[in-house]
């Protein structure tokens, strides 16, 4: 690999772990379309893809290991279910990787999900809700108010399909829900190459009626897993390249540990459009390389790229810049705190 | 990469994640001692004190 790929690497690294450390997701998913769009295989996008996933997670549980943000017992759970969903989704990875569809097929997956979340997260944002991303740093001792429990996880948790268990903050739920929503995640994870983190701590809230913050503590430690056993499953068919994980990993654990410095610092709700005009423009990248694929328009796939590493620029710059300012501002400054 | 290649199957692919796992774990001592050292410095510096 060319030291300037290198570079390439670390800084693309860099930029999604400030918006990882920012935003505590949303980081990963991005890696795949760039890998895909710079040429590499479906496999190896997925794999190596899965693989930063895992390293990245590494790093964000043992930051938040002492916060108490983590359910074991639903953690190893998910893990269950996890495991078989990501072996799935790699088999259909292969499967569709031999009739010579796979790059499609996820390609267009992704466009329809990053553009979904895209949109959820842009429309949140604009009525001023709380959708689209939480931080990591939240309180894990805290109990969920029955009243903030979702409709649809209520309804949930009254399928008394033995064996229920009890989880942390009093939620009674059937282990079967728990393993058919971590079997549903598994699989993305796996066809898709993201931890599936984005995916899996909605569902953990509004499908299992899970606390928040033990939702997201829960959520890395379970992402820990199942990147691992992600990774290890594509390494076995020669999936995961060593040269762009550990520089894209290299520039991402700096990265995350400016964006994390900065969420005490920058008002997310300033930001959170701008990530949801990321999540839109890496739909369109995607969308934009699948035009030239079919029209055999290689200058598409530049485009395509630029529009991915532009709208990473563009956030994690908006991150940076709101925390310079915060810094410089002499009010703000003295109630904030480094990481 | 590290002789990796020399494995086969099962054991080059523990090997992969096992790198990525000790990497993860060095970058995140290292990163938080840099951060700690140079932490203080780099916000005064951004803050024009």
């Amino acid at each position: 690999m060319s030291a300037g790929m290198l570079a390439l690497f670390v800084a693309f690294g860099v930029l999604i772990g400030v918006l990882f450390g920012f935003f505590g997701m949303g980081g990963s998913f991005l890696v795949t379309p760039a890998l895909l769009v710079m040429g590499y295989p479906s496999r190896v996008a997925v794999g190596s893809g899965l693989a930063f996933v895992f390293g990245t997670s590494v790093i964000a549980t043992l930051k938040h290991r002492d916060l108490g943000q983590v359910d074991y017992k639903l953690g190893i759970s998910m893990i269950i279910g996890t495991t078989v969903g990501l072996e799935v989704g790699k088999e259909i990875v292969l499967y569709l990787e031999e009739l010579g569809l796979a790059g499609n097929i996820i390609s267009v997956t992704y466009v329809l999900l990053l553009g979904g979340i895209g949109l959820f997260v842009t429309y949140e944002a604009l009525k001023g809700g709380n959708g689209g991303g939480v931080s990591h740093d939240v309180d894990g001792d805290a109990d969920i108010d029955a009243d903030d429990i979702p409709e649809l996880a209520k309804k949930i948790q009254s399928y008394s399909l033995p064996p229920m268990i009890t989880l942390r903050g009093g939620v009674k739920v059937s282990l079967w829900m728990i393993l058919l929503v971590a079997f549903a995640t598994g699989l993305l994870s796996g066809f898709l190459g993201v931890g599936g983190g984005f995916i899996r701590m909605p569902a953990l809230f509004y499908l299992i009626g899970v606390p928040v913050p033990i939702a997201v503590g829960t959520d890395l430690f379970e992402i820990m897993f199942s990147g691992g056993i992600g990774s290890f499953l594509y390494a076995q068919s020669g999936g995961v390249d060593l040269s762009i994980v550990a520089p894209l990993l290299a520039g991402s654990a700096l990265g995350a540990r400016v964006g994390s410095a900065a969420t005490s610092i920058v008002d997310e709700d300033e930001i959170k459009i701008y990530f949801g005009l990321m999540l839109l423009l890496g739909a369109l990248a995607v969308a934009v390389r699948q035009a030239g694929n079919y029209l055999g328009m290689g200058v598409l796939d530049y485009v395509s790229l630029a529009l991915i590493l532009g709208s990473a620029l563009m956030v994690s710059g908006a991150v940076l810049y709101s925390a310079v300012k915060s810094i410089r501002a002499p009010s703000a400054a003295g109630s904030s705190t480094a990481d | 990469m590290f002789g990796i290649e020399t494995l086969g199957g099962n054991a080059q692919a523990a090997a992969l994640v096992g790198v990525v796992l000790v990497e993860a774990m060095v970058l995140y001592v290292g990163y938080g001692a840099l951060t700690a050292a140079l932490g203080p410095t780099v916000r005064k510096a951004i803050g024009g004190e």
